[in-house]
């Protein structure tokens, strides 16, 4: 989150407005040929290496976490580039600063401010600028922030499949003694349109490669892509359904041991003492490795460390976290927004002044902490030899990871290799500053030098040793009009961090008001899939709602008539609605519920249809979604995220809750922190509302809308309101609900 | 103590411990990584194999109670080219990070060889693996589908 925000300054500091990173002066390419290329390959800008036999190899300077960005990163070369799609393949960037991705920071710097179009040309330059060299210093290869396709697509992928085209035409022209009108390409050919004489890529790899790459290539106008907004299939699901995917878990190493863990349960808490020995008499046990705040048994096979770790009793002190609850925590959140001093984030019109003399509705709403929880739990494997570290993980950094983990050895940079592997689900649990396990596992390779070392955290680990989207409080005061539309809306939370925009509305309020408590509480916290918006997105979408209901208005028709003015959010809404039948009668004991939340570039509406039986018991049946993303790259795929986005914010809305008790987490496997099984899944409908508006993401800005459309549902079922996840929690037993 | 199993049609005899479990040597022993460790209490099935063609929760089994029965893993299910439910996930584009599909891929597999024809209550009943990305809808689209080609006696 810090993050970002310095990559905008710096971007903005640094006030060059450059977009060469994408296609490198030949120097820089002679080094990663050295690097990244094969026999009979070679590099023709940073991100494309061109094979003699025509296979084409898309780099790509992020992770494969499931959200399916290879696919539609190739599409977007692969169409600037003319190429023949079955001749395309992708691989993982090297942790290497030479992949620094340059267009990330672009992407993010330019954001904020400034259209790419909107750049004159001849800034658009020859030489790669800084947005490359703020990449390198902050070892920027993130994936996360639904950036990879909005950024890394868009700023560097097209450009470096329109330079490489550039540069074949040119290798054809003179190979052809033809002017470069004169050619055309198409499927991996570049053929001379009068003559029909045509030559391939591979067989022009070569000379191409000669050339210097173009810096500020032609790309395609959107009427002429051939593959950018197909939907085709995802470049990595064969190996995901034969078994044949690596994970990083599944690294081999020569020699290679394993490491169990067992961290201090308290926050905070240091290693006191342990009985050594009653690990080291077990089978197969090499060592126990002590560490400042967790053991870690060495052994010859992961089951026996993972038995001898739950052998041992080491005794944590509680440092002073012994007392910490989650319970206390949100007792603290209500004190403070009563008492403690609020701080001023955004103010409009009279502001929070607006509320004087006035009747004043209030409502709060709280979300509780929350695990990332990936299928794949935390792991590395470490290898610390003469002075050098090798080390695999599945990260959402490879570059930073490198760097993390040099620091973490006291080792300069080039004596640490990074071999970044896929993860089994990551949703910002494997983002920079979540990187407890890549700590652990340097450590432990450096305790154990000359042989590599796979530690891996038990699922136990993994849940309790998070770091965990914030418990947040959040209340609203409104003045509503005569009409029932709101004229004041005042919105105060806690955070244990910064203001969040995340929480500003694009509902129409003259009079608006932001501030926010700072409540640090000892627990770490970290971006949770679609981050600050996925509890800004329940409280605004939740406090909407509950406006409507009070001015006895239908909650879709109050929220189209305070968004007159934006014609895209009204469409996507009205898209939504009409799909899902809105209106129509329900049976008894079922109701529909709408919620609209903008992030990451993407509108997404959804309305969710749950049934609340006498036993209080709830089932959502249907959701209905509808999503402007701009344009889906891949509209297959972009589905496939809204789909997943909902069932895995609806985990998190029906049963989310990571509980702090006594300054540990109570929660331990899945049974005590359930997910959507088949059983509970709803039949899902995923629309694309097309527009002209830049691309926008596609992993998180399904999350946001999930649990207060199944809230407001809920109401509409029920006449209970939900304001406090997870929804399991309430009771809504016909017997209780209001008359 | 060597304990000999039977993976995917070949014959090992492994030195391990029979309360070792099934899933751990399958990994580290025999180099079969397809098979995934999630939650090491059988409460997440991505570690799911068939032991004489019923669904079992890897995890959970010590490997001295499955001496001798027939094992197959994700790497074993194909028989060298793609079984009927792998070419299904392939055409409903069903995997996001994938780590839980093959546990996914032999639930399914062992179920609906024993029930070709399920309702969906009986589908979702049996069917508990969890996945965290969120696949569910297609899974439930891709098993529809087998079972309708089932039915309606087509190939694939």
């Amino acid at each position: 989150m810090n993050r970002r925000k310095f990559l905008i300054g710096g971007a903005t500091a640094a006030g060059a407005l450059i977009v060469g990173y994408a296609v490198w002066p030949d120097h820089r390419l002679e080094h990663i040929d050295e690097m990244a290329a094969g026999p009979d390959e070679r590099f023709l800008a940073t991100w494309i290496k061109l094979a003699n036999d025509g296979t084409i190899t898309v780099v790509i300077p992020h992770c494969d976490m499931g959200s399916g960005t290879y696919t539609p990163l190739a599409q977007m070369a692969a169409d600037e580039l003319d190429a023949d799609w079955t001749k395309i393949r992708t691989i993982t960037a090297p942790s290497d600063p030479l992949f620094a991705n340059g267009a990330l920071a672009e992407g993010f710097g330019l954001a904020s401010h400034i259209s790419w179009e909107s750049i004159p040309s001849f800034l658009r330059g020859p030489a790669a600028g800084s947005m490359r060299l703020i990449a390198e210093h902050m070892d920027l290869q993130t994936t996360g922030g639904s950036s990879a396709v909005r950024f890394t697509g868009f700023y560097g992928m097209r450009i470096a499949g329109a330079a490489v085209r550039e540069m074949l035409v040119q290798a054809a022209a003179d190979r052809l003694h033809a002017a470069v009108d004169a050619l055309r390409t198409e499927k991996s050919r570049v053929i001379h349109t009068s003559s029909g004489q045509s030559l391939s890529y591979g067989e022009l790899a070569a000379e191409a490669a000669r050339l210097s790459p173009p810096s500020n290539p032609k790309l395609k106008g959107k009427s002429a892509f051939q593959l950018i907004g197909k939907p085709v299939q995802r470049l990595d699901i064969p190996a995901k359904v034969n078994g044949a995917a690596k994970y990083g878990i599944d690294t081999q190493v020569p020699g290679m041991v394993y490491g169990a863990i067992h961290i201090s349960p308290v926050f905070g808490g240091k290693l006191v003492s342990v009985d050594e020995a009653s690990a080291t008499r077990q089978p197969g046990v090499k060592k126990v490795v002590k560490l400042d705040d967790a053991v870690v048994v060495i052994a010859d096979r992961f089951w026996r460390a993972h038995n001898a770790v739950d052998a041992l009793h080491p005794v944590f002190s509680n440092s002073s976290n012994g007392d910490v609850s989650s319970q206390r925590i949100r007792d603290a959140h209500l004190v403070a927004l009563n008492s403690a001093k609020v701080n001023k984030d955004l103010s409009i019109g009279k502001g929070a002044d607006a509320l004087q003399n006035a009747s004043v509705f209030e409502r709060t709403y709280n979300v509780p902490y929350l695990a990332h929880a990936p299928m794949e739990p935390a792991n590395a494997t470490v290898l610390y030899k003469d002075g050098t570290l090798e080390v695999w993980s599945g990260t959402q950094d490879g570059l930073g990871s490198r760097a993390f983990c040099a620091k973490a050895a006291g080792l300069p940079l080039e004596k640490v290799t990074f071999h970044l592997t896929p993860s089994g689900g990551a949703y910002g649990r494997r983002l920079p500053g979540l990187w407890n396990f890549l700590t652990y596992a340097v450590k432990t390779g450096m305790a154990s030098p000359g042989v590599p070392v796979k530690l891996v955290f038990t699922r136990e680990q993994e849940m309790q040793h998070d770091y965990y989207r914030p418990n947040v409080t959040s209340r609203f005061r409104a003045v509503v009009g005569s009409d029932g539309s709101p004229s004041a809306w005042v919105n105060e939370y806690t955070t244990d961090d910064e203001a969040n925009e995340e929480a500003h509305i694009f509902y129409r309020v003259p009079n608006q008001f932001y501030g926010t408590v700072k409540l640090p509480a000892p627990v770490p916290t970290g971006p949770w899939r679609s981050v600050e918006s996925s509890w800004h997105g329940f409280f605004v979408e939740s406090f909407i709602d509950e406006l409507a209901q009070q001015a006895n208005r239908d909650p879709l028709d109050y929220r189209l008539a305070l968004l007159k003015d934006k014609p895209r959010h009204c469409e996507t809404l009205q898209l939504a609605a009409d799909k899902a039948g809105w209106g129509t009668a329900l049976p008894s004991g079922h109701g529909r519920g709408v919620a609209i939340v903008e992030c990451f570039g993407t509108i997404v509406a959804h309305v969710a249809e749950a049934q609340v039986a006498n036993d209080g018991s709830v089932k959502v049946n249907r959701f209905t979604t509808a999503a402007d993303c701009g344009m889906a790259v891949n509209p297959d795929g972009f589905k496939a995220q809204m789909e997943g986005a909902v069932i895995f914010g609806l985990s998190a809305a029906l049963f989310g809750e990571i509980t702090i008790d006594r300054g540990a987490v109570v929660q331990q496997n899945f049974p005590d922190y359930d997910m959507v099984r088949l059983g509970q899944c709803p039949e899902i409908h995923v629309y694309i509302h097309e527009s002209d508006a830049p691309l926008g993401g596609a992993g998180e800005p399904g999350i946001p809308p999930v649990a207060p459309a199944v809230a407001n549902a809920i109401f509409a079922a029920s006449g209970i309101r939900v304001r406090k996840l997870p929804i399991k929690n309430h009771s809504l037993a016909a017997t209780v609900r209001p008359g | 103590m060597s304990i000999r199993l039977n993976v995917n049609g070949a014959e090992h005899d492994v030195d391990v411990e029979p309360e070792a479990p099934l899933l751990w040597v399958l990994r580290d022993e025999l180099n079969l990584t397809g098979t995934k460790f999630g939650c090491g209490i059988g409460a997440c099935g991505a570690c799911t194999v068939h032991v004489n063609g019923r669904a079992t929760r890897s995890c959970s089994v010590p490997v001295g109670s499955v001496a001798n029965l027939k094992i197959t893993t994700i790497e074993g299910l194909g028989a060298g080219g793609l079984h009927a439910v792998q070419q299904a996930w392939i055409d409903h584009q069903v995997p996001q990070c994938g780590y839980c599909q093959s546990g996914m891929i032999m639930a399914v597999s062992a179920f609906l060889a024993s029930n070709p024809a399920p309702s969906d209550d009986q589908l979702a009943a049996a069917i508990t693996n969890i996945c965290r990305c969120g696949t569910l809808p297609r899974i439930r689209a891709a098993v529809q589908d087998l079972v309708e080609h089932k039915a309606a006696g087509g190939p694939r």
